[in-house]
C-alpha cells in the first residue's frame, strides 16, 4: 500500500544521508522524497511517498524514523484531510502544427507553458500525484524529450476532521 | 595538573579543548593509535596533565574492541581515538559490532583539513558516509566552538537510552586551530527524548495479562544490565516464581544457578529453555530484541502466547514479533512498576512442575573424549577453577556457545561476547579493555585458535600494562562452527576451514614476553589452571581439544524453537 509520510527535522548536516541510510538498509521502498525548509528556522520538513506491505512494516517504518536523532516529528498522514501537491517540468516535442494543440490538452490541467523553442514547449504542472500522471499520459504520444518531477509535498489540511479530498476530483 | 591546564588555556587550540571535554566528561581510560590527522590531539595530551590513561593499541581494531570491553563491564563509554583513512576504517568492525550489541562508545577519529576534505587527499576517507548507517549518531566538526558542545552531547546520545556508538569526525584544522574563548557546551536535542517511564496503562495490561497465566516465562536479555535491573529482575522473579530464559546477551542478568533459571534460549539453548518458550501462554520479553538467533522461524515462537515486550527502543517493539503489550520503558523503571502493581498470580504449580521437569531431564550434555580434552569440559574446569566469579569474553563460534552453555554467571557484567554481528577476534582485546576497567578481577578470555589470530597483536598490551588476562585458546585447529556447520548441513565438505598451519601459542606468547602454557590431555588441566590463574599477569593458554566435536543441542536454520536437534546422546 502507497503511504504520504511526513517528517520535521533538525536541520543538520548528513541529516538526509542519514535518513534515506535507513531506508535503504531496512529495504523501504521509496517512491518519492522532497524535502525543503519548514516554517521554523533549522527545520526541514520531509515527505516521503512509501510504498509497504503492511501495518506491520508500516509501524517500524515510523518508529524507525522516529528514532533517529534529527527527526522531530513523524506523521502518516494517507488517510487524514490533507493537500498533498508534487510539480512536474515536461519538455515535449512541439513544431507550428501541434503547438496550439498542446496548449489545448493542457489547458484543464491549468499547467503552464514556461518555455517555448523552435522544437518544443516545456509546461509545467501542478498537483496531486494522478493528476499529473494524467496530464504526462495525454503528452506522452507527442514525444517527451525530458521528464523532471520533484517528488510529493504534503500537509494536513487547516480543518480536520470529516472531509478528505475527494479523489475523483483530483483536476 | 591545574597548573598545567591553565598555561595550555594561554595558547589553547581544539585538541586543548578536546583533551578538556574528556576530562568534564569524567573519561578515565582512551583507546587510541596516532596517525598524521590526530596528531595536534596526542600533542595534545603529551602536552596536558591528563587524568586519565591512554592505551596504545597495535590495530585500531584491538582500540575499539577494548573500548566495547571497558563499556560492558563499566556501562560506561569506552572512549576510541584514532586518526583519519586507515585508522578510521580499521575501527568499522567494532562499531558496527557495538551498535548490534548496544554498546555505549564515543569515537574520535582524525580528518584532512577542512579545505581538502573532498579531494581524495592523503589519509581521507569519508568516515561520515562510512559510519552514518552503523552509529547511533555522528558529527564533523566544522566549527571549533562547536566541539566541547558536540563532544559533550555525544556522551549523553552515546550512554543514554538504548546505548550505542558515537562517532566524531574531527578535521586537523579544528584541533589545531587557536582559541581562547570560552564555548558553551550546553545542548538541547528535541528530537532525543528516550522514554524511561513505563506507561501506567501498559504496566496495568501486563498485570493483567500475569493474573490470568497459567503458562508464563521471562525472557531477560542485555536490556536489563544496561539498566541496572539484575535486583529488580531477580525479585520480581522469585515474588511470582516465574521461570527465566536468558538470550545469549543477557547471561548474568538472573543468577544462572538460581532454580527458576532455564538456561540460555535459542540455536544452542537448552531444551527447557526452548521449549518454555515454545509452549507458554505468556511471554514477558525484558530488554531483548527477539534476535533469529533466539526466535528460530518466527512461526513457531511463543505460538500461543501473549506477547509483552519491555523495551527502552520502540522501534524494537513489534520489529520481529507481534506483540500485545508493549511497554517502551527503562528495564528497572518497568519492573519497580511491576514489583508495585498489585498481582494475584493463578496456580501455575503444574507449569512449573514441567519446566522443571524439562530442566531436570534433558540438561546440557557432551560426548567426553577418552584421551583428548574435550571442550565443552574444559569450560566446566574454568568455571570450577575460577569459582564462577570470572570475566569472561570471547570472540564468536563453538567455544562462545560452549562457554554460554557451560560457564554459570550469578551476577552481571562478567559476560562480555560479541552477539549480534558474531566478531571474531573480540574476546581478546575486549578482555584488555574490560581488565583495564576491572583491575582486580579475574578476566578469562576464552577464544578459537582461528579468532585469536585476528587480533593477537593486543598481546603487547598486556604485557605493557602487565594486565593479568588469562587467554584460554579452545584449539581445535579449524573454524569450528564454519567446520561444525560443514558436517551438519554440508556433507562434511570441510571447504577451508581447517587450519594446517597454525603459529606456536606458546613460543608466539613468549615473543612478547607473555608467559605461555600448552595443556593437551585432561589430567593436566585442574592444575595448570590453578596455576595460571594465580599467576600475576597474562598468560597464553594453548587448550588442545578434540576438533571434531559440535554445539549440541541445536535448533537448524528456518526450523522452529520446537524442532532442536541433539536434545539428548
Amino acid at each position: 500500500m502507497k503511504r504520504i509520510i511526513t517528517a520535521t527535522v533538525q536541520d543538520r548536516s548528513g541529516v538526509l544521508n542519514r535518513i534515506t541510510g535507513m531506508l535503504y538498509k531496512r529495504q523501504f521502498n521509496i517512491e518519492s522524497i522532497s524535502v525543503g525548509s519548514s516554517e521554523t528556522e533549522g527545520v526541514s520538513k520531509m515527505t516521503f511517498v512509501v510504498e509497504v506491505s503492511d501495518n506491520q512494516k508500516l509501524e517500524q517504518l515510523t518508529k524507525q524514523l522516529n528514532k533517529q536523532i534529527d527527526v522531530l516529528k513523524v506523521s502518516d498522514i494517507t488517510d487524514k484531510a490533507m493537500v498533498s501537491r508534487e510539480l512536474a517540468l515536461v519538455k515535449v516535442v512541439a513544431n507550428g502544427q501541434t503547438r496550439a494543440e498542446i496548449q489545448g490538452v493542457i489547458a484543464p490541467f491549468r499547467a503552464d507553458v514556461i518555455d517555448v523553442s523552435k522544437d518544443s514547449l516545456t509546461i509545467q504542472v501542478t498537483g496531486k500525484p494522478d493528476k499529473v500522471e494524467a496530464m504526462i499520459a495525454l503528452l506522452r504520444p507527442y514525444g517527451i524529450k525530458e521528464l523532471t518531477k520533484t517528488g510529493v509535498t504534503a500537509f494536513l489540511r487547516g480543518q480536520q476532521p470529516s472531509v478528505t479530498e475527494i479523489n475523483s476530483l483530483s483536476i | 595538573m591545574k597548573q598545567n591546564l591553565d598555561k595550555a588555556k594561554e595558547s589553547r587550540n581544539g585538541a586543548d579543548l578536546f583533551v578538556h571535554a574528556l576530562i568534564d566528561a569524567g573519561v578515565d581510560t582512551l583507546f587510541g593509535y596516532p596517525g598524521g590527522a590526530v596528531l595536534p590531539i596526542y600533542d595534545a595530551l603529551y602536552r596536558n596533565a591528563t587524568p586519565f590513561k591512554h592505551i596504545l593499541s597495535r590495530h585500531e581494531q584491538g582500540s575499539i574492541h577494548a573500548a566495547e570491553g571497558y563499556a560492558r563491564v563499566t556501562g560506561r563509554p569506552g572512549v576510541v581515538l584514532a586518526t583519519s583513512g586507515p585508522g578510521a576504517t580499521n575501527l568499522i568492525t567494532g562499531i558496527a559490532d557495538a551498535i548490534m550489541d548496544s554498546l555505549p562508545l564515543v569515537i574520535f577519529t582524525g580528518q584532512v583539513s577542512k579545505a581538502v576534505i573532498g579531494t581524495d587527499a592523503f589519509q581521507e576517507s569519508d568516515i561520515m558516509g562510512i559510519t552514518t548507517p552503523i552509529t547511533k549518531y555522528n558529527y564533523q566538526v566544522k566549527d571549533i566552538a562547536d566541539l566541547p558542545r558536540i563532544i559533550k552531547e555525544a556522551f549523553h546520545i552515546a550512554s543514554t537510552g538504548r546505548p550505542g556508538p558515537v562517532l566524531i569526525d574531527i578535521p586537523k584544522n579544528i584541533s589545531e586551530e587557536i582559541s581562547t574563548k570560552e564555548y558553551d557546551n550546553s545542548f538541547y536535542l528535541p528530537g532525543y527524548q528516550p522514554t524511561t517511564k513505563p506507561n501506567p496503562l501498559q504496566i496495568v495490561k501486563l498485570a493483567d495479562a500475569l493474573s490470568r497465566a497459567k503458562k508464563p516465562v521471562i525472557l531477560a536479555g542485555a536490556g536489563v544490565q544496561f539498566a541496572n535491573a539484575s535486583e529488580e529482575l531477580l525479585t520480581f522473579v522469585e515474588k511470582y516464581e516465574l521461570p527465566l530464559v536468558n538470550t545469549l546477551l543477557g547471561l548474568g542478568t538472573f543468577p544462572g544457578t538460581n532454580p527458576l533459571f532455564l538456561g540460555m534460549g535459542g540455536m544452542h539453548g537448552t531444551y527447557a529453555a526452548n521449549m518454555a518458550l515454545y509452549e507458554c501462554d505468556l511471554l514477558i520479553n525484558i530488554g531483548a530484541r527477539f534476535d533469529d538467533r533466539l526466535t528460530g522461524n518466527l512461526k513457531h515462537f511463543a505460538p500461543n502466547a501473549v506477547v509483552c515486550h519491555i523495551d527502552i527502543d520502540p522501534a524494537e517493539i513489534g520489529k520481529n514479533i507481534k506483540t500485545e503489550i508493549p511497554v517502551v520503558a527503562d528495564a528497572k523503571e518497568a519492573l519497580l512498576a511491576l514489583i508495585g502493581s498489585k498481582i494475584t498470580m493463578p496456580d501455575h504449580k503444574e507449569w512449573k512442575d514441567k519446566v522443571d521437569k524439562n530442566k531436570a531431564e534433558y540438561p546440557l550434555w557432551y560426548n567426553r573424549s577418552d584421551n583428548l580434552i574435550s571442550p565443552q569440559w574444559l569450560v566446566e574446569q574454568v568455571y570450577k577453577a575460577s569459582k564462577g566469579e570470572a570475566i569472561v569474553t570471547t570472540d564468536v563460534g563453538q567455544h562462545q556457545m560452549w562457554a554460554a552453555q557451560f560457564y554459570i554467571f550469578d551476577k552481571p557484567n562478567r559476560w562480555v561476547t560479541s552477539g549480534g554481528l558474531g566478531t571474531m577476534g573480540f574476546g581478546f582485546p575486549a578482555a584488555v579493555g574490560a581488565q583495564l576497567a576491572a583491575p582486580d578481577e579475574l578476566v578469562i578470555s576464552i577464544v578459537g585458535d582461528a579468532g585469536f589470530q585476528m587480533t593477537l597483536q593486543e598481546l603487547a598490551v598486556a604485557k605493557e600494562r602487565n594486565l593479568k588476562i588469562k587467554i584460554i585458546i579452545v584449539n581445535n585447529e579449524a573454524l569450528g562452527m564454519v567446520r561444525q556447520w560443514q558436517e551438519s548441513f554440508y556433507e562434511e565438505r570441510y571447504s577451508e576451514s581447517l587450519l594446517t598451519v597454525n603459529p606456536d601459542f606458546v613460543k608466539l606468547a613468549e615473543s612478547y614476553g607473555v608467559r605461555g602454557v600448552r595443556v593437551d590431555n585432561e589430567a593436566d588441566v585442574p592444575k595448570v589452571l590453578e596455576d595460571i590463574f594465580a599467576y600475576d599477569g597474562p598468560v597464553v593458554l594453548d587448550a588442545r581439544v578434540v576438533q571434531k566435536e559440535i554445539v549440541n543441542p541445536m535448533i537448524a536454520p528456518g526450523k522452529g524453537i520446537q524442532e532442536m536437534l541433539g536434545v539428548t546422546k
